[in-house]
């Protein structure tokens, strides 16, 4: 792990959980991580893993009043993100960090037009005047290369593409030059042509800027071509983390290895048979106190295997992962 | 000799406004398409969202009216077939569509779901039908045991495979999947692309395979089209076409797929805007329109009907792409 001084985020055993009709469920069991300083972090796993509680846990957007964080610390400039009151967070959100969602649709409002929720997300923030307001907004566009920014501001979210949608949500995002951006599936929605326009707009921005990012998403190939680091999350926990160069050829884990396998190449044979992790990804009811990956690995586990968590320690320099004596070979 | 032979196929819409709710102008969702399958083949069909892949896929199961050309499946003529005569054939057209929780009955049981294709071709005895259900979950890896159970019971990719199953209910000979797994976790996506070849290679199915992942797509398929604002720009042998594709856009989307590896990260030859609307599409090359290539407006008083550059390559022969 990096020293902790060229770190923006440091999150230490986080639990967030959401009180349900069922009880209580953990989304969120205890993970720790923490994003180098002007890098990106991608947080890769499959629907239900917990990836994106984490990121709303981060800004604290949980839902209210079901969703909590129960215990750990998130570290943010020397403040703990956990502790601090909502009306001082408020002013973090959007400002020191930021956050773009996958569908920009439903994340834009529909009613107003471009400009007056870019307006809306510097105002928030300072005391510009109309004109500087206005200035800003143009250049902002211009930045996320949005063709005729001044005619675009007038405009309201559905006469957008979708591409230039997400683009809109970027530059709300980055207006006020944040420290951190958190992107979950930012071009989940999107055609590949236009991903590759995405992922590209926001690594050169985070150049320009210096920012950190943090990349939420399930597609191992968007995580391979634009991160630095790589946590794989699997039910609620964090499995392994590491750069990504060594993540990709040393993958420790079985589950980060069944990921890996399973996708299939353009160098692979037509019409022969893919590597598959057999089983389903598990529901939150049903998570399990030890190795959660335990019944899909197709390795005998013993009984104490199953019942204790493996602790999330470096099995190699840089390379941590939770360290099941089955699944960590 | 194939089993679908789809010639110049059209399938427009009307779009509707002013006062009289007329039409005032048409959708070129499908604009000229032919292709054809032959058996035990998988077609894959690539393309951004609203270039009408699955509009074409639609029109082949004849769930809609095509405007004209012509649909051959299996020695019949079924363009313009009318619902009743075209029953029968039904048996051995098939589709699973993208996401198996819309497209399955939230109120029936997997028996009622499965048992239906029979019942709507009046086949078998009660006691019969409970059979087939039985040997069709055994096919797609579920259990006797979850006959009796909801839609919502299952996982996103056994509930992929309950519609899998619907599909090869009757012993089709063809079936059109509609992106069959960008719905599915990462995990699980491989469970049913095996199955589907598996399900082929045991049965002698055919697979029109609709997918905009071009990885999955090439893993799946004998040879794979390339479509653009509705009309096929590109068609060729699977390998060949990721390996020497011809035409501008196909390469553009083959530049644009991420990698699943750190040491392969390139500087991409990024594509400008965005597919445009196929409502007034623009004449000629759709393609070269877009990126405003300088000899785009040689392409529009040419035919752009595709040519053959390799053995079974094929292009759209616009000066602008190619």
């Amino acid at each position: 792990m990096t020293a902790a001084s060229s770190s923006i985020l440091e999150v230490r055993d986080l639990v967030t959980a959401f009180d349900t009709d069922a009880g209580r469920m953990t989304a969120v069991d205890g993970i720790s991580f923490n994003v180098p300083q002007g890098k990106t972090l991608g947080i890769v796993g499959e629907s239900g893993c917990g990836k994106s509680v984490t990121a709303f846990s981060i800004t604290r957007l949980l839902p209210q009043p079901h969703g909590k964080i129960l215990g750990g610390s998130i570290r943010f400039n020397g403040q703990d993100l956990v502790q601090v009151p909502i009306d001082e967070m408020q002013k973090i959100r959007g400002n020191e960090i930021s956050m773009i969602f996958q569908e920009p649709m439903t994340a834009l409002n529909p009613v107003q037009t471009v400009g007056r929720q870019l307006a809306e997300a510097i105002l928030l923030h300072s005391g510009c005047s109309k004109a500087e307001v206005l200035a800003s907004s143009i250049e902002m566009m211009k930045k996320v290369r949005i063709p005729e920014p001044e005619q675009r501001l007038s405009e309201y979210p559905h006469q957008l593409s979708g591409g230039m949608r997400q683009r809109v949500m970027i530059a709300m995002a980055l207006i006020n030059k944040p420290k951190l951006l958190i992107a979950d599936e930012p071009t989940t929605a999107l055609d590949v042509t236009v991903q590759a326009q995405i992922l590209e707009l926001i690594a050169d921005l985070q150049k320009e800027m210096g920012m950190s990012v943090i990349l939420i998403t399930h597609d191992l190939g968007v995580i391979a071509q634009v991160c630095d680091e790589v946590a794989v999350m699997y039910a609620g926990r964090l499995v392994e983390q590491a750069g990504v160069f060594d993540l990709f050829a040393r993958p420790r884990h079985a589950y980060t290895q069944g990921l890996l396998e399973s996708i299939p190449r353009l160098d692979s044979t037509p019409k022969t048979k893919l590597k598959a992790i057999q089983g389903n990804v598990p529901g939150i009811a049903d998570f399990k106190p030890g190795c959660r990956f335990a019944d899909r690995s197709g390795r005998e586990h013993t009984e104490a295997q199953l019942n204790t968590r493996p602790p999330f320690v470096e099995i190699a320099p840089n390379h941590r992962a939770e360290n099941c004596p089955v699944c960590v070979a | 000799m194939s089993l679908l032979t789809v010639k110049n196929l059209q399938q427009y819409f009307p779009v509707r406004g002013g006062v009289l709710h007329r039409a005032v102008a048409s959708c070129k969702a499908v604009d000229g398409v032919s292709i054809s399958l032959g058996e035990s083949e998988t077609l894959g069909l690539v393309g951004e969202s609203g270039c009408g892949k699955t509009t074409l896929g639609k029109a082949i199961v004849r769930l809609l009216k095509p405007t004209s050309g012509s649909i051959e499946f299996d020695g019949h003529d079924i363009t313009r077939v009318s619902t009743g005569a075209l029953r029968p054939m039904r048996r051995h057209l098939q589709m699973i569509f993208q996401d198996p929780a819309e497209s399955l009955n939230p109120r029936h049981t997997v028996r009622d779901i499965l048992e239906e294709p029979f019942i709507v071709q009046k086949i078998g005895t009660k006691d019969e039908r409970r059979q087939w259900v039985v040997k069709l979950l055994d096919k797609v890896g579920l259990s006797a045991s979850v006959m009796d159970r909801f839609p919502f019971e299952f996982s996103g990719g056994q509930r992929q495979r309950i519609g899998i199953a619907r599909a090869i209910a009757l012993k089709p000979k063809l079936i059109v999947c509609d992106e069959p797994v960008s719905a599915l976790d990462v995990s699980v996506q491989s469970q049913v692309l095996n199955l589907l070849l598996d399900l082929q290679r045991e049965m002698g199915l055919s697979y029109l395979f609709i997918a905009h992942g071009l990885n999955v797509v090439k893993h799946m398929s004998d040879r794979v089209a390339v479509m653009y604002l509705g009309k096929i720009v590109e068609l060729a042998p699977a390998v060949d076409l990721y390996q020497n594709p011809r035409h501008a856009y196909t390469k553009a989307l083959l530049d644009a797929i991420p990698i699943a590896d750190p040491t392969q990260r390139r500087e991409r030859q990024l594509l400008r805007g965005d597919v445009p609307s196929p409502i007034n599409p623009p004449a000629g090359c759709a393609f070269g329109h877009r990126m405003k290539h300088p000899k785009w407006k040689e392409s529009v008083s040419m035919d752009l009907t595709l040519q053959e550059v390799a053995p079974g390559h094929w292009v759209q022969p616009c000066p602008c792409c190619t």
